[in-house]
């Protein structure tokens, strides 16, 4: 007997009790739609995350130097020397000094940071000036007090339009602004566009120290980060000696960092879906088990016409396998509806569920099918003949 | 040439706790080829389980059944599948018809098993319930039929593979009189062709129109011999009533 007469079979009587196999299935539709619907988001979620670090440039380095005594220190000069002795690696850099305080225009006024960088901060972040000018080399060596200020700034204290050639208090120190960003999100507090750059000379001079502890970087490409790093960490070894007192980060090992926390988010969530499939095939094996019970009769008959073993068990197992192949199909269907939803109204981006995941899904679905309608389909195979057509 | 069914011996005992039941306690039976023999006793008599052991369905606790000469008392569930399938026919007293097949499907179904191609499945289904005259139901359910149209289909059923033995166990006993009757009359035409007819019957009227008759009582066969000579038996009216 072949395997599209047994499938056919077992379509016919899948057909035939409608109400039960849904309800067979929905165990397996649930477990899979779950796995998609998780897998979907989560490779969305990762994506947003991963596209953000992106936007803040992956050929990033950041240096940062805690040293409370102030005696280990790193010169600005000895940075942008080993930029220029390595030019196959890397790009540029800029000191990045904090500066925290109040900001304040006319009458406003609010606490803030003012980040001192260098003229080519523009160029390594990828900023925009969309009106006025950014940080120049003269405005370094002159310690000039001039800022540029990001869209909130602009729209908090002035107006669309009206900042440059306004005056900035920062810490009571006038700024005036010689440039706007251009907006990067939402013009919101805290977001790339609260914001605010000065000559990092003259954020020195207003943190009065002439200790520059955290410097940025650019690589000269994604692939020579590593490298890049490498020589850093080597200087920074030389002038500081204890690996305790500086740390050196890329951007690329955050996001592969964060890529492994990702990946085992998604683990842990699949194997929980995983669960409700495992319910699911155990849903299937217990109908089975009923069914075979219900139909001892017709088993018996089919063994009195010369069914062997294998031809019992093979129509078990394909309606068990069908069962669950039918509802992994339906579950695929919801999971991926249900998934680029969610995406829409959750994360706000298109997602679509990958076809690996799709095709995993499916045959597992088959797997659990055919593993938890073995047990029901050896017991149908094994009945006694005349038992069976006894049986009432 | 050997007997067609050979019984040697054959015991078959049940366990009920410390009790030992014999639903058949060494019987010992020969049938050829041609014959049309009724196996009749009262219920518990042991005449089904007779049958059964006859027809593959149950195994005999002791001795020795040979089919065509060959020793099959040792074979296992699917080579006793192999001889169902291949040399018997079924006609049992509830048609035993699946419900959800159509009468094709349904008289198709030992020759699927025996593993022919679909078109000559077919063609020998459709032949077989010509034989019944129920062609034209062909596409039929078995629930949309009569009774004694659905004993027709499950004989038909019984003959498309072909059979060396057909078995019927109390065909007419879910019939009326006359339907009863119309069935007998196509057993006796089956066995006029040359088939081997083995009937189980509690019925003496029935068994009557045989040509041999072995009366089991207890287990033990009481009587073998012609029909006319079992004194039940030759009591009755040949032509009589079911």
């Amino acid at each position: 007997m072949g395997f599209t007469k047994c499938f056919k079979m077992a379509v016919a009587t899948i057909w035939a009790s409608k109400v039960r196999s849904l309800l067979t299935m929905l165990g397996i539709i649930i477990g899979i739609s779950a796995v998609i619907i998780l897998v979907s988001l989560m490779g969305g979620l990762t994506q947003q995350i991963t596209d953000m670090f992106n936007d803040l440039g992956t050929n990033m380095i950041q240096v940062a130097i805690n040293d409370r005594s102030l005696t280990k220190r790193v010169e600005p000069d000895a940075m942008y020397q080993l930029v220029s002795e390595n030019p196959d690696l890397l790009l540029d850099v800029s000191p990045s000094i904090n500066v925290m305080g109040t900001i304040k225009s006319g009458t406003e006024s609010k606490s803030g940071t003012a980040t001192g960088v260098s003229e080519g901060y523009a160029m390594m972040r990828n900023l925009t000036v969309q009106e006025g000018r950014f940080i120049q080399y003269s405005d370094i060596v002159s310690k000039s007090n001039i800022c540029v200020i990001g869209t909130y700034q602009e729209q908090n204290f002035f107006g669309k339009g009206e900042a440059v050639g306004q005056k900035l208090k920062i810490n009571g120190t006038p700024f005036i602004v010689v440039g706007v960003l251009e907006e990067k999100e939402d013009s919101a507090v805290g977001s790339g566009d609260d914001i605010i750059y000065i000559p990092y000379t003259s954020a020195m001079r207003l943190n009065g120290s002439n200790i520059v502890n955290s410097y940025t970087l650019t690589a000269a490409n994604e692939e020579r980060v590593d490298e890049a790093t490498a020589i850093i960490k080597q200087l920074l070894g030389r002038k500081i000696g204890d690996d305790d007192y500086y740390t050196v980060i890329s951007m690329k090992e955050l996001i592969e960092q964060m890529s492994v926390i990702m990946g085992s988010m998604e683990t842990v969530l699949v194997c929980i879906a995983g669960i409700s499939l495992l319910v699911g095939g155990i849903g299937i094996m217990n109908i089975m088990l009923v069914s075979v019970t219900e139909r001892t009769r017709e088993i018996g008959i089919r063994k009195s016409l010369g069914a062997k073993q294998k031809n019992i068990m093979m129509q078990f197992v394909i309606e068990a396998g069908t069962v669950s192949c039918i509802g992994g199909v339906i579950g695929i269907i919801l999971g991926a509806i249900v998934a680029v939803l969610a995406g829409k109204a959750l994360l706000d981006a298109t997602i679509t569920p990958s076809v690996t995941s799709i095709i995993v899904a499916f045959s597992v679905s088959v797997a659990i099918g055919i593993c938890f309608g073995y047990l029901p389909a050896k017991k149908a195979a094994r009945l006694n003949p005349i038992d069976a057509l006894r049986y009432d | 040439m050997p007997p067609l069914v050979e019984l040697e011996d054959i015991y078959k005992i049940y366990y009920m706790g410390d009790n030992e039941v014999h639903a058949l306690d060494g019987i010992s039976l020969k049938i050829e080829k041609g014959e049309f023999v009724a196996l009749i006793g009262k219920s518990g008599s042991g005449k089904s389980t007779c049958m059964n052991i006859m027809g593959c369905l149950d195994v005999a606790t002791k001795g020795t059944y040979r089919l065509n000469g060959k020793d099959i008392s040792n074979y296992t569930d699917d080579e006793l599948a192999e001889v169902r399938n291949k040399m018997l026919g079924f006609i049992f007293q509830q048609y035993n018809l699946l419900p959800k097949l159509t009468l094709l499907e349904n008289v198709a179904l030992p020759l699927l098993y025996a593993g022919m191609s679909d078109s000559e499945q077919k063609e020998r289904a459709l032949n077989a319930l010509e034989r019944v005259e129920l062609r034209d139901k062909a596409k039929n359910f078995p629930s949309q039929l009569s009774g004694g149209q659905q004993q027709r289909v499950s004989i038909a059923r019984a003959l498309a593979g072909n059979p060396s033995v057909i078995l019927a166990d109390e065909p007419t006993g879910a019939l009326d009189s006359k339907t009863g009757r119309d069935v007998m009359m196509f057993l006796k035409k089956l066995h006029e062709e040359g088939n081997t007819i083995v009937l189980i019957t509690h019925d003496n009227s029935i068994a009557a129109q045989a040509e041999r008759v072995v009366r089991i009582t207890d287990g033990k066969i009481v009587y073998d011999g012609p029909a006319e000579g079992d004194e039940m038996v030759s009591k009755q009216d040949k032509a009589g009533g079911v």
